[in-house]
Formats: C-alpha cells, sequence, structure tokens
C-alpha cells in the first residue's frame, strides 16, 4: 500500500450531509471486477446530466456545470470537504477506490459511516474527522475563495489552512503507522499463524460444531 | 457483567494488541459476486491461499436476473458471475449455483441453511450482514480488502464498538411490522445515530417476534449507523435452528445449552440505552432519501424550515427536490409507479404471507405500472408456492420472480427509471439506489402490498 505523505491540496467543498456510498459511486459501476477505473464515474448522478449509455462505447457525458467537481478549478483537488455522516450505506470499496482514482487523497468531515471509514485506510485514503465549527470554517473559506488550501500532516495530526489556522485531529494509533508506513495488513496478521493456529485447536474442542465443513 | 456483544467478542480474541485493537477470528465467511472478485485478484497476486477453505459459502445474489435466468443479457454482469464461479472453482470454495433451489440474496440463505448459527462470528462484504445479529451471532459487514484479509488468515484486526441497548416494550399495535419498528427507531435516533456502537436489541417486543422479524430489525441496524445487531438467543433462536441443514446434529441439547448464555448479564453495563414504546408506533413510511426521513403514514410531508439545524433543513430541502413532494402532501396523494416487494430486509415466508393476506382477492390497481414479489430464496419461492401465495399474487397481478437482490439496488434489470415512484420493502431509499432518478418509499410488506391495490399509501390499519 502506498505511504501517506504530509501533502498541500486544494479543498472541493461538498456541502451535504448524509452523502452515502451509493452516491459516491452507483451500483451499475459496481460490477468491474478491477480495482481502478471508477474517478470517472465519482458522484455520477450529480457529476453528469444524462445516463450513462453502457452499450456505446467512448461517448461524451454531458457535465453539469452546477457540480462542485465540475469546476475547473476542482479537477486537481486532492482533499474533499463534506458535512456528517459522509460514506454512510453500503459496504462498497468501490467508494474509497471512486475517490482515490480521481485524485483525492483525504477526505474531511464531522462524522463518517464506520464502514467507509475502515474501508479508507486500507487504501492509503485518509478520512479525518474535525469539529463541527471548524468543518464551518472550511466550508466558509473555500467558498469565499475557491482553490483554498490547506496542508495535511498526519504524523502530527494537524491541518494547516493557507491563512495559518491550525486544526487537530485525532486517529487510532495503528490506523495513523499503517498510513504512514504503507503496511501490508495481511502480512501482518500472518505473522501471527501460530496463534491463530493455537486458537482454532482450542476452539475446536469447545465448540466442535463451528470445524464442520460446508 | 458482560453484554451479549463483549462475550461474542472475547470468544473471538486471537490476540491483542497494544493500540487498542484485536486480531478477531471469524467463523463464517459468506461470498457473493460484488464483493470479491477484488479480493481473490489480490490473493493470487500475493501467492496466498485461503487458510480455511471449509467456511466459506459462496452465492450469486446481486446480478442474477429474476426472470428468464437462462440467458444474462448484460455481458459485465455475466463477467462478474463466471469470476465467481472461477474463483470458488479454483479455491474449492462451496458456491450454490444461480439456478440451486437453494440459491438466494446471501443474508437469506445463511441462517435458512444453518451456515449461520448463534455465538458465531459472521462476515461478508456487504453491510446487511447485520441480519446475522438476529441468531445471537456477531455478523457485520466488511469492504473488498478485509474480504481478502478473512480469505487469507481467517482473521480481521478489529476495534471494538461500544455498546447500546434498545429496549423495545409494551405491545405492538394491529398492522404494526418489525419493519415499522426498526424504521421508527432509525427516525428517532437518526442515520449515525448507532455510528460507532454494537446494537443489541431487547425487551419484551423482541422477545415475542419471530426469528424473521428480529432478522428484519438487525438487517437495518446499519442504517441507524451500526454495523452490528444483535439478539440474544432464546427458545425461539433454537426452535428455528434446529434441524437445518448445516445446523449441528448431535448432542444437540448440549450445544442448545451452551447457546442459551448468549445473553446479556442481569447486570452489564451499556453505554447507551434507549427505551421505546412500541405501543406508539405506527405504520412508517419514508419520504426522503435517507431512512432516517421516515414518518408516520398519517402525517404530512414535513416543511424544513420547521427544522431550526441548518445542515439538516439543507437535507430536507435537497431531498423534497429530489422527491418532487411539497410540504404538507399527504401519502394519499402521491401517486406511484412501481411496487416491489423483497430483499434482505422483507423477502422472507412471514413477510410474503403478510403481504399475501393484503392483496387476497383484490386487484392491482391500473395505476400500477409494475408490482413485482422477488423471493428471497428458492426455497422460500418453493414454499410460498406450496402455501398458495404465489397463485394469490399472481391472480392479483404481481408478477412472481426469481430471487435475488433486485431492485433493493438494480443491478439486475429489475430498476426504476428516471422519476418513477416505488413503494419498496428494501432499507435504502438513497437517491437513485432504485435506478438513476427513481424515487423510494421504504415501508413494510403489508402497506407496500396495499399501494400496489390502492395506487397510493394507505394506512394498513383501515385497510
Amino acid at each position: 500500500m502506498k505511504v501517506f505523505k504530509t501533502f498541500t491540496g486544494i479543498i472541493a467543498p461538498l456541502d451535504r450531509s448524509n452523502v452515502d456510498t451509493d452516491t459516491i459511486i452507483p451500483k451499475e459501476y459496481l460490477k468491474s471486477i478491477k480495482r481502478t477505473g471508477f474517478g470517472k464515474n465519482l458522484f455520477d448522478a450529480w457529476r453528469y446530466l444524462d445516463n450513462n449509455d453502457f452499450k456505446k462505447q467512448n461517448v461524451e457525458r454531458k457535465p453539469n456545470p452546477n457540480f462542485v467537481l465540475n469546476k475547473s478549478l476542482y479537477h486537481d483537488a486532492e482533499i474533499l470537504l463534506a458535512r456528517e455522516n459522509f460514506g454512510c450505506g453500503s459496504s462498497r470499496e468501490h467508494a474509497v477506490w471512486a475517490l482515490s482514482d480521481f485524485g483525492f487523497k483525504a477526505v474531511l468531515a464531522p462524522s463518517f459511516g464506520d464502514i467507509f471509514y475502515s474501508n479508507s485506510f486500507k487504501n492509503g485514503f485518509l478520512p479525518i474527522r474535525l469539529q463541527p465549527r471548524e468543518i464551518d470554517i472550511l466550508f466558509n473559506s473555500s467558498q469565499t475563495s475557491p482553490g483554498f488550501k490547506v496542508t495535511i500532516n498526519l504524523e502530527r495530526q494537524f491541518i494547516e489552512t493557507q491563512d495559518n489556522k491550525e486544526f487537530k485531529f485525532k486517529i487510532d494509533a495503528g490506523l495513523k503507522t499503517r498510513l504512514l508506513e504503507g503496511l501490508d495488513d495481511i502480512a501482518l496478521t500472518l505473522k501471527h499463524s501460530d496463534a491463530i493456529r493455537r486458537y482454532e485447536m482450542n476452539r475446536a474442542k469447545l465448540v466442535p460444531w463451528l470445524f464442520k465443513e460446508i | 457483567m458482560k453484554t451479549l456483544y463483549d462475550k461474542l467478542w472475547d470468544d473471538h480474541v486471537v490476540h491483542d494488541f497494544d493500540d487498542g485493537t484485536a486480531l478477531i477470528y471469524i467463523d463464517r465467511h459468506l461470498i457473493h459476486e460484488v464483493t470479491s472478485a477484488q479480493a481473490f485478484e489480490g490473493l493470487k497476486l500475493a501467492s496466498r491461499k485461503p487458510w480455511r477453505v471449509d467456511t466459506n459459502l459462496a452465492v450469486p445474489d446481486h446480478n442474477v436476473p429474476t426472470k428468464n435466468r437462462e440467458v444474462i443479457e448484460d455481458p459485465i454482469s455475466k463477467l462478474q458471475l463466471e469470476t465467481l464461479d472461477k474463483n470458488c472453482k479454483d479455491t474449492g470454495i462451496t458456491k450454490f449455483e444461480m439456478l440451486d433451489p437453494r440459491q438466494g440474496i446471501v443474508h437469506v440463505i445463511g441462517p435458512e441453511q444453518g451456515a449461520s448459527l448463534p455465538g458465531m462470528t459472521i462476515v461478508c462484504g456487504d453491510s446487511h450482514t447485520s441480519t446475522n445479529g438476529a441468531l445471537g451471532a456477531l455478523g457485520f459487514g466488511i469492504g473488498t480488502s478485509d474480504v481478502e484479509h478473512v480469505l487469507a488468515t481467517q482473521c480481521l484486526v478489529l476495534k471494538k464498538d461500544k455498546n447500546m441497548l434498545i429496549s423495545i416494550n409494551r405491545e405492538i399495535t394491529k398492522g404494526i411490522s418489525a419493519k415499522d419498528i426498526i424504521l421508527s427507531i432509525i427516525g428517532e435516533i437518526g442515520t449515525a445515530g448507532a455510528t460507532g456502537y454494537a446494537i443489541e436489541f431487547a425487551g419484551d417486543v423482541i422477545r415475542s417476534l419471530s426469528m424473521e422479524g428480529r432478522m428484519t430489525i438487525c438487517n437495518m441496524s446499519i442504517e441507524a449507523g451500526s454495523r452490528v445487531g444483535l439478539v440474544a438467543v432464546d427458545k425461539t433462536t433454537l426452535d428455528y435452528v434446529e434441524g437445518r441443514p448445516y445446523a449441528p446434529k448431535d448432542n444437540w441439547e448440549q450445544v442448545a445449552n451452551f447457546w442459551q448464555e448468549l445473553k446479556s448479564d442481569d447486570d452489564a453495563n451499556f453505554d447507551k440505552v434507549i427505551e421505546i414504546d412500541a405501543s406508539k408506533i405506527e405504520p412508517q413510511v419514508t419520504w426522503g432519501t435517507s431512512p432516517e426521513m421516515v414518518i408516520s403514514v398519517k402525517d404530512t410531508i414535513p416543511d424544513p424550515l420547521e427544522t431550526s439545524d441548518v445542515v439538516k433543513r439543507e437535507g430536507y430541502k435537497n431531498a423534497l427536490t429530489y422527491m418532487n413532494l411539497k410540504p404538507g402532501m399527504k401519502f394519499n396523494q402521491i401517486k406511484i409507479d412501481k411496487v416491489f416487494i423483497g430483499s434482505c430486509t422483507n423477502s422472507r415466508i412471514e413477510d410474503l404471507r403478510d403481504a399475501a393476506s393484503i392483496v387476497k382477492g383484490k386487484k392491482v390497481s391500473k395505476d400500477i405500472k409494475l408490482a413485482m414479489v422477488v423471493p428471497g430464496s428458492g426455497l422460500v419461492k418453493r414454499q410460498a408456492e406450496d402455501e398458495g401465495l404465489a397463485k394469490i399474487f399472481i391472480d392479483s397481478g404481481f408478477e412472481w420472480r426469481d430471487p435475488g437482490c433486485s431492485m433493493c439496488l438494480g443491478m439486475n434489470p429489475d430498476q426504476l427509471q428516471s422519476g418513477e415512484r416505488c413503494a419498496s420493502t428494501s432499507n435504502r431509499n438513497f437517491e437513485g439506489r432504485q435506478g438513476r432518478g427513481g424515487r423510494t418509499h421504504l415501508a413494510s410488506p403489508s402497506m407496500t402490498a396495499a399501494v400496489a391495490i390502492a395506487g397510493h399509501f394507505v394506512d394498513i390499519r383501515d385497510f
């Protein structure tokens, strides 16, 4: 997994609460068996005025000029700003893949759906919980001065705005290390193979029916 | 002094890490076609093999057509289904084929087959895995990276949730179902009300509900923000599990005794307790684009201006625009185009019985373009046919389909067209959930069935 480094990026303000993962990446794009290529359909229903005709190849879609990500200023945005409960709903990791594939590295919101939050860290993508008051300030700044930039420093757990405001954030130590070091979760767990086998042996004595073959 | 969640957690800890997380053993892994392909690919790329092949069970459900199943017209859906086939064959994982009578929605077939059992940890790359919590099992949805992690290690690294007790007491009134109970809870606590908590549903009402009703409630825990919804084991649980194909057969009494301990201790401590007076619950219908936007069928569509919270007010405005509704409207003024009875929330035999009892001897309104019933599994379908329910639906003008997720999320051809409005027994009324531009109203099976006959929502208590 890629390593998360300190960076400065443009904030794209998406002033909506309860943005669900169906909205982030609609179901018609979940049929892919790959992890890549979802960025062009990120927020598809909000981003395009027309339906995607899957029977035709390479058709130009009609962008919705009012949608934030369609403004040229935000084509290179790396930080998404949203309201409460971002990423609620379905467990589809495709939501994180789509945000990442578009070019986002982090999302700032007062709260997140649990599964989305957990999925993010498996993909080098950082969801940051800020106070609603701080989110208000960032919406205000990014709406009054479009292209507003902030620096995200994960190691020291703070965000610094281009007008020198500083917001601290909390994050579990384990999740932080995982992003900073870009660790392979499965390899780490497999280091505990002996403990897993021991657990299985003890459990099989106590609850043998759980070890019956399907 | 432990809650049921504490007990299930403690029983599955392989290793406690210093940072407050733990390595948790997973007893059962359920797999479907949409969230598994990339996980199998990841395994292959890293030259890893499944840790324990015989505890996985796979079934195609999201993409499968619900009629004319012999041909899958969408080539991308077809590839995804074939990829699941290939991955299961390559690894030796048991899979129910689409035409196998045991095929169905993954959260329906787990309990139905006895593949989901009390006391287990159960995961699946699908947020409605919480359904399994009705059995007194720790079931929760995971993303694809975790699907790969479970395949490779039979474990997950997790941080323990806090404990929430939702105690539902006094009696529900006539016409009220499990769906109304969970919708009204979501309306009360909101879609993020239980984020970070494992919910245990308890109280007299839960005790008197059938297993299927309990599954409906646990299923929608995720719509209240919680990955986990639990119900303690009791006689209802044991009677349900006994005799199921994968349920233990030897020493049943010993096993049953063991499972009866799967309940919270009397003095267990919950971080949050919510009391619900069930006698006050009325038939629920969602009006907006989030499951928390739900009201009694008697109420009028709310006015955003009456909400003091600015963010909420904007949310209400957006929802009204998308749903093409105006404050003050009544539900019987809102014309419905399609009716969908199905999904992992409400597609079991009792749901179909409820719906059939409403439509028996009546005809689907000519204003309804399509009314369809999609049973949760092939076995539910067969049972409904044996009981004469299928005939009741067909005679009144419903389409009687083959099992799958269908129009709950429309990954198969069952979708709403833009602007169409649907009364649905499913679980999510998000924008575009049932088809781009489609509008969803969630309700119970009997309320939804009544829409098919009336052409609009009615109070089931007066129907």
